[in-house]
C-alpha cells in the first residue's frame, strides 16, 4: 500500500509504545514478588526474556520478516515476563525455555506472528508445561522460605536438587485438597491459618504481589492501553460465582475476596485475558470474554485438577472468541435503535 | 451574545486534533495576481462531465459559458478570465491517479473583462425576503451558473435544492465547522464576508421555506462565530429569527455530514438515506457564499478561496481563479527549499499532489506545501493487532480492522458485509492505529475492486440478458416456422380435402389461421426492431 496516502498525521502512538506501557505495568508486582520469593524470579525473567527474543528473531528471520523493526515491537518480551510470572519461580531453565518456545515458536510465529495467532502465547506455555510436567510446574516455594540467591540460582540451573522440602501447597491448593478429602474445619479460613497460609485478607503474601498487579492494571486502564470491558466481567463474574457458593457453603469454599487475590486472578483479568489479539474486539464482546474466563477460571481452580484456572479459561475463551465478535458487532452509526442489527456473516447487503 | 449550544448529540468516535491553523488564520484574504494561463478540467463537480461550447481559438469574456451542463446531476463551467481559449484536450488534473483529463486552456488577455452578466435577484438583500420564487427556476440558474460543494465534495447545489417529496424540510444547516488542521479559508470567509453569507442564507431559507438556520461553526473560531453574529444582528429581526450561529465542539470530523446533522439535531440517517429525506439540508459557508455571489451579481463560480500554508514563507488565503497552477500559487506564496511536496486538500482527508503541478478546482480549498518537520515520515506498516484504537475512533462506528482484514485477504465481499460504503474515509481510523497502518487506503483500493465488480457484473447480466433474449427469439422463430410449415400442410390437405369434397368456400378456420401468423409476424418484427433500438443504459451514472 502507498505509505504517502491520507491522512498525514498522526498520533504518536506505536505497538511499542503500549508493549513497554504493559511491561511497566507488571513492575509493581514483579517488586513485590521479588520481596516475597527473592531474586531468582529475575533469573527467571532474565532467560524467559533472552529466549523470546531469541526464538522470535531467528522465526522472523525464516519467515523472512523484517527481523529488527519486528522485535522491536517488544511484543514477545511481554509474553516472555508473563511466562517467567506465570511459572513456579524455581523451576529449572529448561522449563522455561520449553514454555517460551511453545508461546513464540508454535503459538505465535507458526500461525503467523504477531496479530494472527488464536491463542494466547503464555498460556499455550503453561498449559504444555503443566500438562507435561504437572509436578514440576505445582512445585511453589513454601512460605517464609528463605534461601540465598546463589542457591536458588543452583536450583533453577539444576546443580543443586529441587527438594520437595522446599516447596508447599499454594493456598488455592489447599482448599482444593480440603474440599477433596472433607477435612472440615469451621471455614476456609481457619483451615488456612492452620497451615499458616492465611495473610491479611487473602493468601499470605500473595494478596501482596496481587495488590501490586491491581495497581499495573489500573495504570494500564488509565493509560488506555486496555479497556475495562474484559477486567471488570472478569472480576465481577469470578466473585459473583465465589460469594454464591461461599455463601452457600463457607465450611468449604473461599469468600471472594480471597479468591480474586489469589493465584493468578488479577494478573488474568488485567493482563492475559486482555490480549487484544487472541480475544475480542468489540465491546460486547468482550464483556463476555471476560465474564466467560473469570467463571471458567473459578470453575477450574476450585473443581479442577490444576492448581489454577486462569491459563485454560483464557485458551477456552480464546477459542470461542471470533464466533463472539461476528455475534455482538456493534451498530454502525446511524442505523436505528429499531433497526434489526445486521451481522456480518448474513448474505443481504445494504444499499451503498 | 453568543449562545453556546446548550446540548449536542456527541456522535461516536472522532479525534482531536492539533488544530495548527495560527500560520493562515490571522491571514487577510488577498488576490492571486491574474495567471496568465488558466487550464480548466472539465469535471469539476460530481456527476456528469459538462460538454465544451468553445473550441480552440475561440475569444471569451469573463463569467462566459465555456461547457454546458450535461444532465440533472451536473453543472455548467466558465470563463474566469476573458481571453482566447488555446485548447481543449487532455491536461493533467489534481487528481492522485495524476491522469490526465478533458480540459480547456485559456490564455488570458490581460483585462480580466465581464461580459453579460444577469443577476437572478433584482432587489437589494432585505427586499427579497417573503417573496415567492419558482424554485425550479433558482435550480436551473444555479446549475447555469456552476455553482457546486465547495466544502470539497463538489456536488451540484441546485440538486440538494430539490426537496424530497412528502417531507417537509425542517432545518438548513450551514457548514462552518472546517474541521481539517490548518484549513482558514472558510473562517477568513466568515469573517471578512458574514454579510454576503448572510444574505445568501437568508435566499436560501426564503426559497426553502425552512423552520429554522443553524450556521455551525467549531469553537476554535470564536472570531468568525462573532462576526457572523454582527452581521445578522445587522438584520430586521423578522427576516432572520428563525436563524442561529451555533458553536459546535472542535471533534474531527464535526464537518461531516452525517456528523454534524446529527451534532446539531440528535438525527441519525441510517445506511442509505439523504439528510433531506430527515428534513435536514447542509451548505457549505463557501457555498452560501457562492449561490449568493450567483444570485445577486450575475457571478458564476469562476474563484475560490485557497488556503496555502505549510512550508511557505506567506501563508495565507488567497483567492485565485479557477484553473489556476498550483505550481504558482506555491511559489507567489514563498515555498521552502525544505518543502517536498505539496497536500491538495487538508492532511487528513487531501492527497501529495503526483506531479509538481495541476490546476486548482471547484473543490480544493487547501494547499499545504509538505516538509518532512511537519509531517513526520509514519513508520513502517506493522501487523494489526486488534487493539480496536480505529473501531473506538471511527465516527461511523464501523470495525476499521475488520475492513482492514478482508480487505487484505482480497475478500471484498466481506467488507460489504462490514458496511465498507458507510466508510466516509476521514482517517481517524489511521491516526490512532499504532500499527501506522493507512487503512483509509485499504478502504478505497476496496470500493474501487467493489466499484469495477459492480460494473463487470452489470456487463454480465446485459451479456447474459442479450444471450438468453436471442436463445428465446432462435426458439421461438424455429417454433413459428414449424407452425407456418404446419399451417401449409394444413391448408394444403384442407384444399385438397375441399377440392375432393367440392365445397364452395373457403374454410373459416385456416383464414383464422392466417390471422393470427401475420400478428406473430408483426411482434416478431417489433421485437427485433426494439433489440436494434440502443437502449438506455441501465443503472445509474451517479
Ligand atoms: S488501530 Fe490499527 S492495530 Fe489497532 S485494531 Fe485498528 S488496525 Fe489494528
Ligand atoms: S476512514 Fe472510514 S473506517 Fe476509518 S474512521 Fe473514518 S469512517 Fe471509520
Amino acid at each position: 500500500m502507498n505509505p504517502f496516502s491520507a491522512p498525514y498525521l498522526h498520533r504518536p502512538v506505536s505497538i511499542q509504545r503500549s508493549m513497554n506501557l504493559v511491561l511497566l505495568a507488571l513492575l509493581p508486582g514483579i517488586l513485590a514478588y521479588l520481596l516475597l520469593i527473592g531474586p531468582a524470579l529475575v533469573v527467571q525473567i532474565f532467560i524467559a526474556s533472552v529466549s523470546a527474543l531469541l526464538f522470535e528473531g531467528v522465526l522472523l528471520y525464516w519467515r523472512g520478516k523484517p527481523v529488527k523493526e519486528r522485535l522491536h515491537d517488544h511484543s514477545a518480551l511481554v509474553t516472555a515476563w508473563l511466562i517467567a510470572l506465570t511459572f513456579p519461580p524455581l523451576s529449572p531453565w529448561w522449563l522455561t525455555v520449553i514454555g517460551v518456545f511453545f508461546a513464540i515458536v508454535i503459538a505465535k510465529q507458526l500461525y503467523g506472528g504477531l496479530g494472527q495467532n488464536p491463542f494466547n502465547p503464555a498460556m499455550i506455555a503453561f498449559a504444555v508445561c503443566i500438562i507435561a510436567f504437572p509436578a514440576l510446574m505445582s512445585q511453589w516455594p513454601a512460605q517464609g522460605l528463605t534461601l540465598s540467591f546463589s542457591r536458588q540460582v543452583e536450583i533453577i540451573f539444576g546443580f543443586a536438587p529441587h527438594l520437595d522440602a522446599l516447596t508447599s501447597a499454594t493456598p488455592l491448593d489447599a482448599i482444593k485438597t480440603a474440599l477433596k478429602t472433607d477435612v472440615l474445619h469451621d471455614n476456609v479460613q481457619e483451615l488456612l491459618m492452620s497451615q499458616n497460609l492465611y495473610g491479611t485478607f487473602a493468601g499470605r503474601g500473595w494478596e501482596w504481589v496481587t495488590t501490586a498487579y491491581l495497581c499495573g492494571g489500573i495504570f494500564l486502564l488509565i493509560m488506555g492501553v486496555i479497556s475495562w470491558h474484559v477486567p471488570l466481567a472478569f472480576i465481577v463474574s469470578m466473585s459473583a460465582l465465589a460469594l454464591v457458593c461461599w455463601l452457600v457453603d463457607p465450611t468449604r469454599f473461599a469468600d471472594p475476596l480471597f479468591h480474586l487475590f489469589s493465584g493468578g486472578a488479577i494478573l488474568g483479568a488485567f493482563f492475559i485475558a486482555t490480549d487484544p489479539v487472541s480475544g475480542c474486539a468489540t465491546p460486547r464482546g468482550k464483556l463476555i470474554f471476560g465474564a466467560g474466563a473469570g467463571l471458567l477460571a473459578y470453575l477450574i481452580r476450585v473443581f479442577g485438577s490444576f492448581p489454577d484456572g486462569i491459563a485454560f479459561a483464557v485458551l477456552l475463551m480464546n477459542l470461542t472468541a471470533p464466533l463472539l465478535d461476528l455475534y455482538c458487532q456493534p451498530r454502525v452509526f446511524g442505523a436505528l435503535p429499531s433497526m434489526p442489527v445486521k451481522r456480518a456473516d448474513e448474505e443481504k447487503e445494504d444499499a451503498p | 451574545m453568543l449562545k453556546r449550544l446548550r446540548q449536542f448529540f456527541r456522535f461516536p468516535g472522532g479525534i482531536h486534533l492539533a488544530h495548527r491553523k495560527e500560520a493562515s488564520s490571522e491571514k487577510a484574504i488577498t488576490q492571486l495576481p491574474l495567471p496568465e494561463k488558466l487550464i480548466l478540467p472539465l469535471r469539476q463537480s460530481a456527476g456528469a462531465t459538462p460538454v465544451p461550447i468553445v473550441k480552440a481559438g475561440d475569444k471569451v469574456k469573463k463569467g462566459q459559458r465555456i461547457a454546458a451542463a450535461e444532465g440533472w446531476i451536473s453543472a455548467s463551467l466558465h470563463a474566469p478570465t476573458s481571453g482566447t481559449v488555446r485548447d481543449v484536450g487532455d491536461y493533467p488534473v489534481a487528481h492522485p491517479s495524476g491522469l490526465a483529463a478533458p480540459s480547456i486552456v485559456i490564455e488570458a488577455d490581460g483585462e480580466d473583462a465581464w461580459g453579460e452578466r444577469q443577476p437572478f435577484l433584482e432587489q437589494t438583500a432585505t427586499e427579497y425576503a417573503r417573496q415567492v420564487f419558482n424554485p425550479e427556476r433558482v435550480q436551473h440558474y444555479l446549475q447555469d451558473m456552476g455553482v457546486v460543494g465547495m466544502g470539497g465534495a463538489v456536488f451540484p447545489s441546485h440538486v440538494k435544492l430539490v426537496k424530497a417529496p412528502g417531507i417537509p424540510l425542517e432545518t438548513l444547516i450551514v457548514n462552518g465547522a472546517e474541521c481539517e488542521p490548518f484549513v482558514t479559508c472558510d473562517d477568513r470567509l466568515m469573517r471578512e464576508r458574514a454579510d454576503e453569507i448572510i444574505s445568501g442564507l437568508i435566499f436560501l431559507t426564503e426559497l426553502l421555506g425552512v423552520r429554522e438556520a443553524l450556521i455551525a461553526i467549531e469553537n476554535n473560531k470564536p472570531e468568525a462565530a462573532v462576526a457572523m453574529q454582527n452581521a445578522l444582528a445587522a438584520r430586521l429581526e423578522s427576516v432572520v429569527h428563525h436563524i442561529r450561529v451555533v458553536i459546535i465542539p472542535a471533534i474531527y470530523p464535526a464537518g461531516s455530514l452525517k456528523q454534524l446533522v446529527y451534532m446539531l439535531t440528535g438525527k441519525r440517517a441510517p445506511i442509505g438515506v439523504l439528510p433531506t429525506q430527515l428534513g435536514v439540508q447542509c451548505f457549505n459557508v463557501a457555498t452560501i457564499h457562492a449561490i449568493w455571489r450567483a444570485v445577486a451579481h450575475g457571478e458564476p463560480l469562476i474563484r475560490r478561496i485557497v488556503t496555502v500554508t505549510g512550508d511557505v514563507e506567506r501563508p495565507g488565503n488567497l483567492e485565485v481563479p479557477l484553473g489556476a497552477s498550483i505550481a504558482d500559487i506555491l511559489r507567489y506564496a514563498g515555498m521552502r527549499g525544505s518543502a517536498d511536496g505539496c497536500l491538495v486538500g487538508g492532511p487528513m482527508m487531501g492527497f501529495l499532489l503526483p506531479h509538481g503541478d495541476a490546476p486548482i478546482g471547484k473543490g480544493i480549498h487547501c494547499l499545504i506545501a509538505r516538509s518532512p518537520q511537519l509531517f513526520p515520515p509514519e513508520a513502517p506498516e506493522s501487523p494489526c493487532i486488534r487493539c480496536t484504537s480505529c473501531a473506538e475512533a471511527c465516527p461511523q462506528g464501523l470495525l476499521p480492522y475488520e475492513l482492514y482484514w478482508w480487505s487484505r485477504a482480497g475478500d471484498f465481499a466481506k467488507t460489504q458485509r462490514y458496511h465498507i460504503h458507510e466508510c466516509i474515509e476521514c482517517g481517524c481510523c489511521a491516526y490512532v492505529c499504532p500499527a501506522s497502518i493507512p487503512l483509509p487506503q485499504y478502504f478505497r483500493f476496496a470500493k474501487d475492486q467493489l466499484r469495477a465488480a459492480a460494473k463487470n457484473q452489470e456487463m454480465a447480466d446485459q451479456a447474459r440478458e442479450r444471450f438468453e433474449f436471442r436463445q428465446f427469439r432462435i426458439e421461438r422463430e424455429k417454433a413459428e416456422r414449424a407452425e407456418k410449415l404446419a399451417q401449409a400442410a394444413r391448408a394444403q390437405s384442407a384444399k385438397r380435402a375441399v377440392e375432393q369434397a367440392g365445397a364452395s368456400s373457403a374454410p373459416p378456420t385456416s383464414e383464422a389461421e392466417a390471422i393470427i401468423a401475420a400478428a406473430v409476424e408483426r411482434t416478431r418484427m417489433a421485437h427485433e426492431a426494439e433489440t436494434i433500438d440502443p437502449k438506455p443504459e441501465p443503472g445509474n451514472p451517479a
